[in-house]
């Protein structure tokens, strides 16, 4: 679960600070939506074209952007072509497609560590009363909880098998939340023994 | 904000993603896959309150956001947010808030009734009004068409909300989370 869909390479999209990627897909987006002309869209389209070629991703990277909204698009696309036509059925789907596949670009080509590492950077400017401490530590303790849950789950999941429950979601949820959150005792314990202040 | 309850917090985002890779169960007059991930909204906010329930929910929606696939299917990047269900996103805090607030305001004497009518108010009625009018707005499709499209998801959020208010309430009786603070 904690595989990242970021794609190794070494392309000056690769290479760029995550905040201007951030920054350019922001007004790439805002650009798409106010100007709803189909020009402005086959401009986005080469430039979003010419990003993935750039970052040397291949065309099923771009599939891949797309696909988990595959349906709803499609479903979009009928209503749209029964209310206003194809034309614009064709533009308001290759506009989505256009979003998807600009996020998905930022997606594939900045690794989670250089957001977090972002993140944390900017956190250095918030004011006083941000917890950035406490922000901090919940962002690196959630990275290692998804593993320890995953286990968790496994293992209730088996047992209530076991007891013919293993589709049942009560028998299943109550005690993945009791065990996870009696947990949560020793762990601050410990996170007070290394001496974090409350 | 305690050390423990950052650690509520990042427990509950855990649950949630790991609540996204149970097998969808799909309701057999229906044939729409209903997922156990918005299961896990609900019950962050119906076990740990308001604020820490909302907190833990935008936590994932972080670490979904710097492309983990920590969604339903394995989904995750940017591109979720951009999509035409991505109000739906945004909808899952409010929803988790709301949930809590209400949980916290009746704790006292909260029954399973009460909590299938906090589920069913903060997950379905908040989470649609919310996700609904970005569907219009991204899409160009009328409100009533894209309330028409989503009346199929509501039978499997109704059985959501039963299955999330009796683990409210089991887990009310076996290890409460909100009354602790006040006692």
């Amino acid at each position: 679960m904690l595989t990242e869909l970021y794609v190794v390479g070494q392309s000056p999209l690769h290479l760029a600070p995550p905040a201007l990627k951030l920054g350019l897909l922001f007004v790439y987006c805002t650009l798409l939506f106010v100007i709803p002309h189909p020009g402005v869209l086959a401009i986005g389209a080469a430039v979003v074209t010419f990003g993935y070629a750039l970052a040397g991703l291949k065309a099923s990277h771009a599939v891949m952007a797309v696909r988990p909204a595959f349906y709803i698009l499609v479903i979009i696309f009928a209503v749209q072509l029964w209310l206003e036509g194809p034309g614009m059925a064709a533009y308001i789907v290759a506009r989505f497609a256009c979003l998807l596949m600009a996020a998905s670009l930022v997606t594939f080509t900045t690794k989670a560590s250089e957001f977090i590492d972002g993140i944390l950077a900017a956190l250095t400017y918030a004011p006083a009363w941000v917890p950035k401490a406490k922000i901090a530590l919940a962002m690196s303790l959630v990275w290692r909880f998804i593993p320890m849950v995953r286990g968790i789950f496994d293992e209730v999941r088996e047992a209530q098998s076991a007891r013919g429950l293993g589709r049942n979601m009560t028998a299943l949820f109550v005690p993945i939340i009791v065990r996870t959150l009696k947990s949560a005792d020793e762990i601050s314990e410990a996170i007070h023994a290394r001496s974090l202040e409350d | 904000m305690t050390t423990r309850d950052i650690v509520f917090i990042a427990l509950f985002a855990a649950i949630t993603a790991v609540a996204g890779i149970f097998p969808p169960i799909t309701l057999p007059l229906l044939s729409v896959p209903i997922t156990a991930q918005s299961l896990g909204v609900m019950l962050a906010g119906g076990v740990l309150g308001a604020k820490r329930g909302a907190l833990s929910i935008i936590l994932l929606l972080v670490l979904v956001a710097i492309g983990l696939p920590l969604l339903s299917g394995g989904r995750g990047g940017l591109a979720v947010f951009f999509g035409p269900s991505a109000g739906f996103l945004a909808g899952w805090v409010v929803a988790a808030f709301v949930i809590g607030w209400l949980t916290e305001r009746f704790w006292d004497g909260l029954s399973f009734i009460h909590a299938a009518l906090i589920c069913a108010f903060g997950g379905i009625v908040v989470m649609y009004l919310i996700g609904i009018p970005w569907i219009t707005l991204s899409a160009g499709v009328p409100l009533s068409k894209a309330i028409a499209g989503s009346i199929a998801f509501v039978p499997g959020d109704l059985v959501k909300c039963v299955i999330a208010a009796g683990v409210m309430i089991t887990v009310k009786r076996s290890y409460p989370i909100i009354g602790a603070r006040a006692a």
